[in-house]
């Protein structure tokens, strides 16, 4: 039995590997994107929660809602209103990803101490100058956790894109799922695994290039 | 006399409407390459004072002149950029190196990179770090000692007329903090700037000041020299200072 799988699997891949590309590449910048919107947004938000206080509980509330429901219904109700294809998908997964992204903006922003605020601005640095240099650098790597989060977050929800007809690895799985073809549901589910975690990788890579003075010996 | 460096005008702060002053009617005129050390209890105001300096307070009444220019008449922002800044918790940001942060206020100011470089050089052999060993280091790699003469360094960055210390060496073990008076003298000694130190320490105050300036409850109980103040202490809350110290001396000497 397992034999007879791993030659559908190699089956599959010599006979669809050009199918199998274009899925994980439709995947990928579905993903990309969303994540790219999602982290957009997110900071946007973060940031003005910080800075007005009294909206924050507005917005973090407006987005933890919207992230209850689920993304499968998301996808659905939007049918109606913007069709199906890529547009829908992209608003259910930016959903998804901007509350880990919102969140750990703001609590990165909140834990920079009050006294490196007072030391920038009594160097003489603008308000703009703080946030630049500042306050975002030090924020940067917890938000960048909750970048991480959102990605992974997104690479697995991409899945139910396929659904719509947005394409990516989830056709392969429905597809498998339809003609109960166990093959095309390990190729599909593990890469959907793989991409997950290779994110998951190299975010902790760029947070090891980026933030290296949080990894020097004392 | 020299030039007048600090100039406060019967100068008030409060902060809420209904409360106290915390700084309360002051007016005193500071001259230029004085070192002037502000000593009172916690709550006497003296960091309010400091602070009203370089506007990161605002006073709620009076005026303060930096060599006879009202400082409400420019831009926060250059009048802190004219000033050395230092705090107790040192304040170096984490993620630049050594030689980043000293650089902070020239780069702010576009000097070219090797201006800058020079410049950090310069000032990381002055406060006595190897500038090779440290340039390329993050602050927290450095001692608690090493870090505050990097806050040092970069307050003098750009060679500023009036540096405002607000206890800096407050984190400080004794034998660290003894080095670092004696080459805060050193520097002072060198650059003919006016210096405002503000400490709890009577001992720190009395060492390093020309002049000494006691708070009290917001007021200056006196702003004298060391020897003046000790000679003729202007009220009972100076002549408590005075004697708490001298009570620890005895204390030293009952031990010997």
């Amino acid at each position: 039995m397992s034999v007879n799988l791993w030659m559908q699997i190699s089956d599959y891949f010599f006979n669809n590997s050009n199918d199998y590309w274009v899925s994980v590449k439709a995947h990928m910048e579905i993903s990309f994107y969303a994540l790219l919107l999602s982290a957009l947004i997110g900071i946007t938000c973060g940031h003005l929660c910080v800075k007005h206080k009294q909206y924050e509980r507005w917005i973090v509330s407006l987005f933890q809602v919207l992230r209850i429901v689920p993304s499968l219904a998301v996808l659905l109700l939007l049918i109606p209103i913007m069709g199906t294809g890529t547009g829908p998908a992209m608003v259910a997964l930016v959903l998804l990803a901007i509350p880990p992204i919102l969140m750990n903006t703001v609590a990165g922003l909140e834990a920079v101490p009050p006294f490196l605020l007072e030391a920038a601005y009594g160097a003489g640095m603008s308000d703009r100058q703080v946030l630049w240099k500042v306050k975002f650098p030090l924020a940067a790597p917890i938000m960048l956790t909750g970048i991480k989060t959102a990605a992974i977050e997104i690479i697995a929800s991409a899945t139910l894109a396929a659904k719509i007809g947005a394409g990516g690895l989830g056709g392969i799985i429905f597809t498998g799922l339809g003609l109960n073809r166990m093959d095309l549901l390990l190729v599909g589910g593990i890469s959907v695994a793989m991409l997950s975690v290779a994110a998951g990788l190299s975010f902790d890579l760029t947070d090891r290039f980026l933030f290296k003075y949080k990894f020097v010996r004392k | 006399m020299s030039l007048t460096a600090i100039e406060f005008n019967n100068v008030s702060k409060k902060y809420s409407q209904s409360g106290d002053y915390v700084v309360d009617h002051v007016s005193l005129s500071i001259y230029e390459g004085e070192f002037v050390t502000i000593l009172g209890s916690s709550g006497s105001g003296k960091t309010t004072l400091l602070k009203m300096i370089n506007r990161l307070y605002e006073p709620n009444e009076g005026t303060i002149k930096l060599f006879g220019e009202d400082i409400t008449t420019v831009d926060p922002v250059k009048v802190r950029r004219r000033i050395g800044y230092v705090i107790q918790q040192v304040g170096l940001f984490p993620h630049m190196t050594i030689a980043q942060n000293v650089a902070i206020v020239p780069k702010l100011l576009k000097w070219n990179k090797s201006k800058i470089s020079t410049r950090v050089d310069e000032l990381l052999s002055l406060v006595g770090l190897e500038p090779q060993e440290f340039r390329n280091r993050y602050p927290s790699q450095l001692s608690g000692g090493q870090q505050q003469r990097i806050g040092l360094a970069r307050a003098l960055a750009t060679d500023p007329k009036i540096m405002l210390l607000d206890e800096p060496f407050g984190a400080i073990d004794a034998i660290n903090r003894l080095n670092l008076q004696d080459e805060l003298l050193r520097i002072h000694g060198g650059l003919k700037k006016t210096f405002l130190f503000v400490t709890h320490d009577i001992n720190e105050a009395f060492k390093l000041g020309t002049r000494v300036m006691i708070m009290n409850k917001g007021r200056i109980c006196q702003f004298d020299t060391p020897s003046h103040i000790v000679k003729n202490p202007a009220d009972d809350f100076v002549s408590s200072l005075i004697y708490s110290s001298r009570e620890q001396e005895r204390f030293w000497e009952g031990l010997d």
